[in-house]
């Protein structure tokens, strides 16, 4: 049986302005009582772009911050430092206390729980409508006929590749897997530029995950629209994303091209989450001790394996990217000297170090 | 036909379940959430069993512990243990038979835990009622269990919320293999943790079982995490077993295509991106036959061409 093969998609995103731009974001929350000054940093300095057409997977451990990161580009948290820019506009001086409908227009999410995320009330129906009226995109009213709404109600179902007669079902006839591509559809019917996509297959039975993932490329395939998918599942990541970013601490250590990265990690942390994936290709492969010395190099490493490039040194103070192997694979790494915060560890490495017998 | 091939495990069976039925009992329907199930486990055998939410692994996990509750029911079929047979069994034996002879790690077993204990006290717990140990003994085979698993013996004055949740985890794999049980039910041991923490604990299961010798039964709907660390295989669903096979030859000749979705479900960690097909939403397996054996030790559940071809149409959408 021969498959045809996805191709890697390099969109040439460097000549015009991204699709959505991460600046330096930071976010902390307050810890503690009224009269405490206690902070947790859950998001440091975060830098990512989202180019045109392109699929961006953040991926990371449960506490490294990637849900705050999808809560604060979507307005849901306010960041405490940074500047998120939705085609080349700062949104965060734009409409500076909450998200405005434009914002909205132009970014959608689709979240990880789709039984909690349709209201059990209403008719399939009812969200898609809501949705089209808010943003002024159905036809209602003075722009257009119900004859339309129909058409493009219609339409909506058939591009999340469910039956247009389901419009009239409730979420609890439906399997999870149709719920979440009818969550999917909500976000469609706004026509955005941008979807936020925070792990919207986990709660799914595994045997529909791969459809649903393969619902995502095809939107972006055909209507170009651009995805941040959040994951903790570096397969899926791989599967589905142009480019991958891991984030460890609250900060992003490595990203590149995804095949690439998740070929050659060059990141410590990133070669911990990558070897610890189930794969049977490669089982047996469990080495206590290489897992020791990883975690050792995550969390205080006192060498860096670029430290003989030449364009940028390494820093302990700063954190400098290294780039690895080609510049086409837009692959770098963040240096080992520079070490996350005492206590930030992350649950990878709150496990206690194994004894080196 | 003879089945001699398996070099692992002797060819007594720990635990036969045989033609086991389980309904759930409703004032207007019923449901059957496990229908007429065989499978044996030899000693020494990890045995895994692999399918979605809803297909009635745990209820069998549930059925051989004989933990059913109301409205739950055995309708038919039996399970032995060892020659002795467990539905058979009454609260004396029963009491023995659970922990001393089979012990099993719940779904999300870390908040199975006493918060208000420490786990030297719940650990202690298991020896002074299964075993009748004095305190003092209990504490000191308490330290020994905790080494075991490499979590510092100090920790038994610890509660619950003081461990991360791998150690709490680790802590209740330890619990229950205390009194060396010779069959451990592991009911999703790790889908609340983290992809390294879950690796490190397979790791550890692994040992132990290498070191104590026990059978493992166990439950996941992670078919590369199975297939790395079971022998044998059975892949289930809506309550019945469509193949059953050495966890090797399921990997590389799926022969149900329920089994093949199942694989395609989990896309690679190397090689090219190649497009993967998952199970279409709506297609259904229904009146799935018994078992024949395709390949000496493999057998598939015989399936009609349509359904294949559903599932083959689906994934070409």
């Amino acid at each position: 049986m021969s498959h045809a093969v996805h191709s890697p998609t390099r969109p040439d995103v460097s000549t015009q302005t991204p699709a959505l731009e991460v600046r330096g974001l930071g976010k902390s929350f307050h810890i503690g009582g009224l009269f405490s000054s206690q902070t947790v940093r859950a998001l440091h300095g975060v830098d990512l772009t989202i180019g045109h057409g392109e699929i961006v997977a953040l991926v990371g451990e449960s506490g490294s911050g990637k849900s705050t990161l999808a809560r604060c580009v979507a307005r849901l948290e306010k960041p405490s430092e940074g500047a998120i820019l939705v085609d080349g506009v700062d949104v965060l001086k734009r409409d500076r206390f909450q998200a405005s409908r434009a914002f909205r227009a132009q970014l959608q999410m689709v979240f990880q729980d789709p039984f909690g995320s349709l209201n059990p009330a209403h008719r399939v129906e009812h969200f898609l409508r809501r949705s089209l009226t808010i943003h002024g995109k159905g036809g209602t009213g003075q722009r257009g006929s119900e004859e339309q709404t129909r058409v493009r109600l219609e339409e909506l179902m058939t591009t999340v590749g469910l039956q247009p007669d389901m419009l009239d079902s409730y979420p609890h006839e439906l399997s999870g897997g149709q719920r979440q591509r009818v969550s999917i559809a909500r976000a469609l019917a706004v026509e955005p530029n941008v979807i936020l996509a925070d792990e919207p297959t986990s709660m799914l039975d595994v045997s529909v995950r791969i459809g649903v993932l393969n619902l995502m490329r095809k939107l972006r395939d055909e209507q170009g629209i651009s995805m941040l998918y959040i994951t903790h599942d570096l397969a899926s990541a791989r599967y589905l994303a142009d480019r991958t970013a891991v984030m460890f601490a609250g900060e992003i250590v490595e990203e590149g091209e995804s095949l690439d990265l998740l070929a050659n990690p060059a990141h410590p942390y990133t070669q911990l989450l990558v070897s610890a994936v189930p794969d049977p290709a490669r089982a047996g492969s469990y080495d206590p001790i290489h897992r020791a010395q990883l975690r050792q190099a995550v969390m205080a490493s006192t060498t860096c394996a670029f430290e003989h490039d030449p364009d940028r040194r390494c820093s302990s103070e700063e954190p400098v990217r290294h780039q690895v192997g080609d510049p086409l694979n837009r692959h770098w790494v963040r240096c080992h000297l520079y070490r996350p915060r005492a206590g930030a560890g992350g649950h990878a490495l709150a496990t206690e170090p194994q004894p080196a017998d | 036909m003879t089945v001699s091939q398996i070099s692992f495990g002797s060819h007594e069976p720990v635990l036969d379940v045989r033609n086991l039925t389980v309904q759930y009992i409703g004032d207007t329907r019923s449901t059957t959430a496990v229908d007429n199930v065989s499978f044996s486990i030899r000693a020494g055998e990890v045995f895994g069993l692999a399918g979605e939410s809803g297909c009635g692994k745990s209820t069998i996990a549930n059925s051989i512990m004989r933990l059913l509750k109301d409205p739950a029911k055995i309708a038919a079929g039996s399970v032995s243990f060892g020659g002795k047979d467990v539905l058979a069994m009454n609260q004396d034996e029963l009491r023995r038979f659970r922990w001393q002879d089979v012990a099993m790690v719940f779904q999300s077993a870390m908040n199975s835990l006493n918060p208000v204990l420490t786990i030297g006290e719940q650990m202690a717990d298991i020896f002074t009622t299964h075993a009748g140990y004095s305190r003092k003994e209990s504490l000191r085979r308490a330290a020994q269990l905790l080494e075991l698993v490499r979590i510092d013996p100090a920790r038994l004055k610890s509660y619950p919320h003081q461990l991360s949740g791998g150690m709490r985890q680790r802590a209740v794999i330890a619990m229950a293999v205390a009194l060396k049980p010779s069959l451990l039910i592991l009911d999703e041991p790790t889908t609340a943790l983290d992809v390294v923490v879950q690796q490190e604990i397979m790791a550890q299961i692994k040992d132990l079982q290498r070191e104590l010798g026990f059978s493992v039964l166990f439950i996941t709907h992670d078919m590369s995490l199975m297939v790395e660390l079971s022998h044998r295989m059975a892949v289930m669903y809506g309550g019945r077993i469509v193949e059953t096979a050495k966890a090797h030859d399921i990997y590389t000749a799926p022969g149900h295509p329920y089994t093949q979705a199942l694989m395609g479900a989990f896309p690679p960690l190397t090689g090219p991106r190649i497009p993967l097909k998952g199970l279409p939403d709506g297609v259904k397996f229904r009146n799935i036959p018994d078992l024949a054996e395709v390949a000496p030790g493999h057998f598939v559940a015989p399936f009609d061409a349509d359904a294949e071809a559903a599932v083959l149409e689906g994934a070409a959408q």
